[in-house]
């Protein structure tokens, strides 16, 4: 009962409050109009600089007020702010249509938003003294007239959509041109080169065999070690690139082997079964092994624990240790690189890593459901 | 000595076949893929199987897999795998029927072809022969509470060369000590790990299991 009553009650500060906001949205409106008039004088343009902001907190705030009631969140609808200074920025602010769309709700809300609202008040009260009043009907309606007239329009959910897929894209491009150089190197400094001194010695080691073979045995003992050399470096290439044993046993083996040549205790939960596809299988590996690294060299833990779980299209990998804590997203590039190899993938990456530890880290990866698990050993030549 | 071989590059696998004749061994078949693989070891019961670890039809562990299944079917069937790269979690997997005759080398180590060779005996004998690579992972991964802990370093360092697969006589020779001090270590390793008395060789290859399979 007495829980029934505080919800009646604190119904009844939001109408009050939503009411008292309603006639703010009035007096921004009337900012904003004057601003408009005058913008060709001086004064107009930095009063819309100052408007247009407040203007957008004041619908955020009940976006976030109606989404509450509706049970489902509404997104701002807004662009990003574009890079340049203030001018740049309320140029793109006016050609941004949610923008007058907020401009048009600050009109409705200051006649329709606040008629609703005192009606809620005035229900909320009567709630308080009559138990079988129905709760918050006035208000549910100005939620809903908040949400129709404030949520992002289809096509600017798409277009903010197609941004996201763009960008992601870019960077996926980006670094892939970045890891293609990489190889590059790699392989032209190391077992490029060293091919190169090999075949140099064994040609030596032939000329000197007949004069000096002390010598001839010596450069082939070298020729030797730089072919171990060269190997060696081309395991560490194929390591990076796409590590053998993924290929060979899938996400769930790989990160076993990963896990056993971690030089930490590790456990592994693992709940996937079959394959899932090369490319998400891939970068959910390295995002598991950059999560790893990033535990090795930063948390002092003692003890790490990984999850992977496939779940209704969607692969959850968790990566827990005991460690220091204090992990930043974006502050290093490891997380940042998780957050790129997963964002390829419309993935998401969480970290909850409290000063003092322990540090959460929480990836999931949306993929479709495995195929059957193949069986090498029963194939047929 | 017969041996079957597998191995699906040809370069490498007439290398391997040269490698092996010119040092005694009779290469009773040599194959390139999984299925034959099986067949193979099944029907020629050999005194060793030399295995690469990629092999057709899949290209993935298929040779790793093969062997597995033929020390199921007869047990204790020496086997000396190759690859390219080595994993912890293959070298249990290969261990794991705790009866030794196993190697796991890189493909690499067929450059030092005595030690090769003395590898692929080591294993035919019942032995074990793990890569240097698999066990310099193991120790820097030991927790502190298991009984390998126990031992002093001499006596780590002789059974990490127990583990590669190498006779007392070369041990000796690698650690500039006689052959009587590493018989010496030898006993004190298998008391340590609590192991009873019986057949050296036996002692030999449960005092490795014990090194390689427990963490």
């Amino acid at each position: 009962m007495a829980n029934e009553a505080s919800e009646r009650l604190k119904l009844v500060g939001w109408a009050v409050v939503l009411c008292a906001l309603a006639y703010l949205g009035i007096v921004l409106l009337v900012l904003v109009i004057t601003g408009l008039a005058v913008v060709l004088v001086s004064v107009g343009i930095p009063l819309l600089m100052l408007t247009f902001p407040a203007v957008r907190s004041f619908a955020d705030f009940h976006r976030r007020w109606a989404g509450n009631v509706l049970g489902t969140p509404i997104p701002s609808p807004y662009r990003p702010r574009p890079p340049g200074n203030a001018l740049v920025r309320l140029w793109a602010t006016a050609r941004d249509r949610a923008t007058w769309r907020d401009v048009l709700w600050l009109f409705v809300n200051g006649i329709a938003g606040l008629a609703l609202t005192f009606v809620g008040a005035f229900e909320g009260v009567l709630g308080l003294v009559f138990w079988w009043w129905p709760k918050k009907s006035a208000l549910y309606l100005d939620a809903k007239l908040i949400k129709w007239m404030l949520a992002p329009s289809e096509k600017a959910q798409l277009a903010s959509r197609v941004r996201e897929l763009a960008e992601s894209r870019a960077e996926t491009v980006d670094s892939q041109a970045a890891e293609i150089r990489r190889i590059e190197r790699d392989l032209h400094d190391g077992a490029q080169a060293r091919l190169v001194a090999l075949g140099m010695n064994i040609g030596m080691a032939a000329d000197a065999v007949d004069k000096d073979p002390q010598t001839a045995r010596l450069l082939l003992a070298e020729a030797q070690a730089a072919s171990s050399q060269a190997l060696a470096e081309l395991r560490g290439l194929v390591r990076g690139i796409l590590p053998p044993v993924l290929a060979d046993r899938g996400l769930v083996g790989a990160v076993r082997a990963l896990a056993l040549a971690t030089p930490l205790p590790v456990d592994v939960e693992a709940d996937v079964p079959g394959r899932l596809l090369p490319p998400v299988e891939s970068a959910a590996y390295f995002a598991v092994a950059e999560a790893l690294a990033n535990v090795i060299k930063h948390s002092g833990a003692q003890h790490v624990r990984v999850q992977l779980r496939h779940d209704a299209g969607v692969l959850h990998m968790t990566v827990e240790d005991d460690g220091r804590g204090g992990a930043v997203p974006g502050a290093g590039t490891g997380l940042r690189g998780i957050e790129r190899r997963l964002g390829a993938f419309d993935g998401r990456l969480n970290v909850t890593s409290p000063p003092g530890g322990p540090t959460l880290v929480i990836m999931e990866l949306p993929c479709e459901s495995s195929s059957p698990k193949t069986s090498p050993s029963s194939g047929t030549a | 000595m017969r041996v079957v071989l597998a191995e699906d590059l040809a370069l490498l696998r007439d290398g391997l076949i040269r490698l092996l004749e010119a040092n005694d061994f009779d290469v009773v078949e040599a194959v390139d893929n999984g299925p034959s693989l099986l067949r193979a070891l099944t029907t020629h019961r050999p005194d060793v199987a030399v295995v690469d670890v990629r092999l057709p039809p899949t290209f993935t562990d298929e040779g790793l897999r093969a062997a597995i299944e033929a020390r199921a079917e007869i047990p204790g069937l020496p086997v000396l795998v190759l690859s390219q790269y080595v994993e912890q979690l293959y070298a249990r997997e290969l261990l794991a029927d705790r009866t030794g005759g196993v190697g796991y080398l890189l493909k690499d180590r067929v450059f030092n072809v005595s030690q090769f060779v003395d590898a692929v005996r080591q294993v035919a004998n019942g032995g074990t022969a793990m890569d240097p690579e698999v066990i310099s992972q193991l120790l820097s991964n030991r927790a502190d509470d298991e009984p390998v802990r126990a031992l002093t370093p001499r006596e780590r360092e002789v059974l990490s060369l127990m583990a590669e697969g190498r006779s007392n006589a070369a041990i000796a020779g690698r650690l500039f000590i006689t052959e009587k001090a590493v018989s010496k270590h030898t006993n004190s390793i298998f008391i340590r790990l609590g192991l009873p008395q019986s057949e050296d060789d036996n002692r030999r290859v449960l005092a490795v299991l014990a090194y390689l399979n427990d963490s």
